[in-house]
């Protein structure tokens, strides 16, 4: 079967996160509770879907920064476990996600006279970022070439396309699978991207499963 | 004097490719730092940054603010109480430095496109500030500076377009943005570059460092908040089960502190020989070089401390790092994989003595570490943050 020609090519766009303090902290359970209620979406966007783009394999995989910092700073076993599995992906809009948390941090509170409190150098302190996204002069008009550029690029990218997009724009698809949708016309490669899950893993590993994928189709795409 | 290009056998794969990307938005600009000196607080970066930018072809200057001795007193004091010191400002003398700093502000070519003003010395060149967007960077904890100096400096602050901090939690009120970009270090300087084995014996020979045994390092200034005495003691535990050597570098000479504690280190010392108290100077680059390279492992058991990049320095060297849980510490060392961060001197020396007993550890710390460097504390990473900023601020 000859290689289909895309109808558009496909750009790939690194990122960098500039990232902003908003002079908001919390040194225990209850502010946490209160201030997850007052930040800015952009806030609780940075901690969930953000922790992605930070994430490094050698560190323990918490899922969020609320739940990194309830397990390192608190030292509260049960509340890092209640946050760590809050799938960001899992909520259809930031402010649906933010209720989740405030929940879970306030039925963890619930019949608690005392919260422990930590010293301001330990608080967690909120922030946000602001993605300025660099592009990479790398396009892709085939499955091959889209191929060589997902193995090539820098880790950001996949963050932008993968993860950010999706998120930011509240859609289902990201934009490797909306691309191999609309220009490929591969649906049906295009739900396998959708379907990858993100969560608890690091963007080489995702690299490598988005990857795994390309090869099956161009191996099938030969035959 | 290194160049971009150099860096691409240093950093991470792509990471050279990413930064002439990124300076592709803010070509054409042109970028001004000003400090307050050329030695200390923010200047190491300013160094190493400012031929990269140019190198990049963004047109990039660095000046200097001075004047006379009383403006230089003001300034050291003003510095002081923003880092939280108990210290009198008179206003006679914060007169005397904004008259100087307006004098400054004649002399020197403000006109850029981004201007940032590094620290406390230079900081109120704001007032006389004309067109290009205007940064305050901050290298220091100043979530803890005194009241009323904070409500005096406030009013300059306010009147930049935003401030920089190395770590979230070190910013006090501000009404402007405040991003946050870490410090890092430059692999390819004196203090960081790759030494060979007999290079490392000529320097550290003449300093009666000895190699003989497994050798613990701390490099800071003989301050209570580095806790060289709480090092002693911890190295105390581990003496009595390892045949080791710890060697205390204190650099800087101006800490009032410093006489008391170098006489109690000296006479811990002067009883045993296995203990080497050396004084260094804050620009003993190779010295410092050496030293982290001969250890076995690093020490850093700070109860304060800002963003200082030791333990980066260390873990580039492929050195793990039992660090004290204080300010950027914390940030650098990843607990259990790259070192870790301890709260007493009991809890140094069983990190010391659990390393000592388990040597593989050291060689995968000391791995893991010079990765997280890499990745997270070189100047490549900064440059890239650095490039953001004025993206954003610019667009």
């Amino acid at each position: 079967m000859a290689p289909r020609a895309a109808a558009r090519p496909f750009t790939f766009t690194g990122c960098v996160e500039l990232r902003q303090t908003l002079d908001v902290h919390a040194l225990d359970e209850r502010e946490l509770g209160h201030r997850l209620q007052e930040v800015p979406a952009e806030s609780i966007f940075f901690h969930t879907f953000g922790y992605f783009l930070r994430h490094r394999p050698v560190t323990t995989a918490y899922g969020n920064d609320f739940a990194r910092w309830a397990a390192l700073e608190l030292g509260d076993r049960a509340l890092t476990e209640r946050l760590a599995i809050v799938d960001p992906f899992a909520f259809p809009a930031v402010d649906a996600l933010r209720e989740h948390l405030v929940t879970i941090v306030q039925d963890h509170l619930r019949g608690r006279d005392e919260s422990r409190r930590v010293e301001f150098y330990r608080a967690f302190h909120f922030q946000r970022s602001h993605l300025i996204e660099v592009p990479i002069g790398l396009t892709a008009t085939s499955l091959a070439e889209f191929r060589a550029g997902l193995a090539s690029v820098d880790a950001s990218s996949i963050y932008l396309h993968v993860v950010e997009t999706r998120a930011r724009s509240e859609r289902s698809a990201g934009d490797f699978a909306e691309w191999l949708r609309s220009s490929l016309d591969l649906p049906a490669l295009a739900e396998r991207f959708d379907r990858l899950d993100p969560y608890l893993t690091t963007l080489e590993r995702v690299r490598g499963r988005l990857l795994g994928l390309l090869d099956e189709a161009l191996e099938a795409e030969r035959a | 004097m290194s160049r971009l290009d150099d860096y691409r056998r240093v950093a991470g794969p792509g990471a050279v490719d990413f930064i002439l990307r990124l300076a592709e938005q803010v070509q054409g600009r042109r970028f001004l730092h000003v400090t307050g000196g050329r030695l200390g607080g923010a200047t190491e970066m300013v160094r190493a940054a400012v031929p990269i930018l140019s190198d990049l072809g963004l047109d990039t200057r660095w000046e200097v603010t001075g004047g006379d001795s009383a403006y230089y007193a003001t300034a050291r004091t003003l510095q002081a109480a923003l880092e939280g010191a108990e210290r009198v400002l008179s206003e006679e003398g914060l007169a005397r430095w904004g008259d100087m700093n307006r004098l400054n502000a004649k002399k020197i070519d403000l006109d850029a496109d981004v201007i940032h003003v590094h620290d406390g010395q230079p900081a109120s060149l704001v007032a006389d500030r004309t067109a290009g967007r205007w940064v305050w960077r901050c290298s220091f904890d100043c979530a803890g500076a005194q009241a009323g100096t904070w409500s005096y400096f406030r009013q300059l602050v306010d009147q930049y377009d935003a401030a920089v901090f190395a770590l979230p939690g070190f910013e006090a009120r501000l009404a402007v943005p405040m991003y946050v970009i870490a410090p890092s270090i430059d692999p390819l300087s004196e203090r960081n570059r790759e030494l060979g084995p007999r290079e490392i014996g000529e320097i550290l020979g003449p300093l009666g460092v000895g190699r003989d045994k497994p050798l613990l390092v701390q490099i800071g200034p003989f301050t209570r908040a580095h806790d060289p005495l709480g090092v002693v003691n911890a190295y105390r535990i581990v003496k009595r089960h390892h045949d080791v050597r710890l060697v205390l570098a204190g650099i800087g000479d101006g800490e009032p502190e410093r006489p008391e504690l170098l006489s109690q280190l000296l006479e811990a010392a002067h009883e045993d020989p296995d203990l080497v108290v050396l004084e260094l100077p804050s620009e003993a680059h190779r010295q410092i070089n050496a030293l982290q390279r001969a250890a076995t492992i690093v020490l850093q058991k700070s109860v304060r401390a800002a963003f200082d990049l030791w333990p980066a320095e260390a873990m580039w060297k492929g050195k793990p790092v039992v660090g004290g849980y204080a300010g950027g510490l914390a940030q650098q060392i990843i607990p259990d994989v790259t070192g870790h961060t301890v709260h007493s001197v009991e809890g140094a020396a069983f990190c010391i003595r659990h390393l000592l007993n388990n040597p593989e550890l050291i060689a995968r710390m000391g791995a893991a570490g010079r990765e997280h460097v890499r990745r997270s504390f070189l100047i490549t990473r900064h440059l890239v943050d650095e490039l953001a900023l004025v993206v954003h601020l610019t667009r």
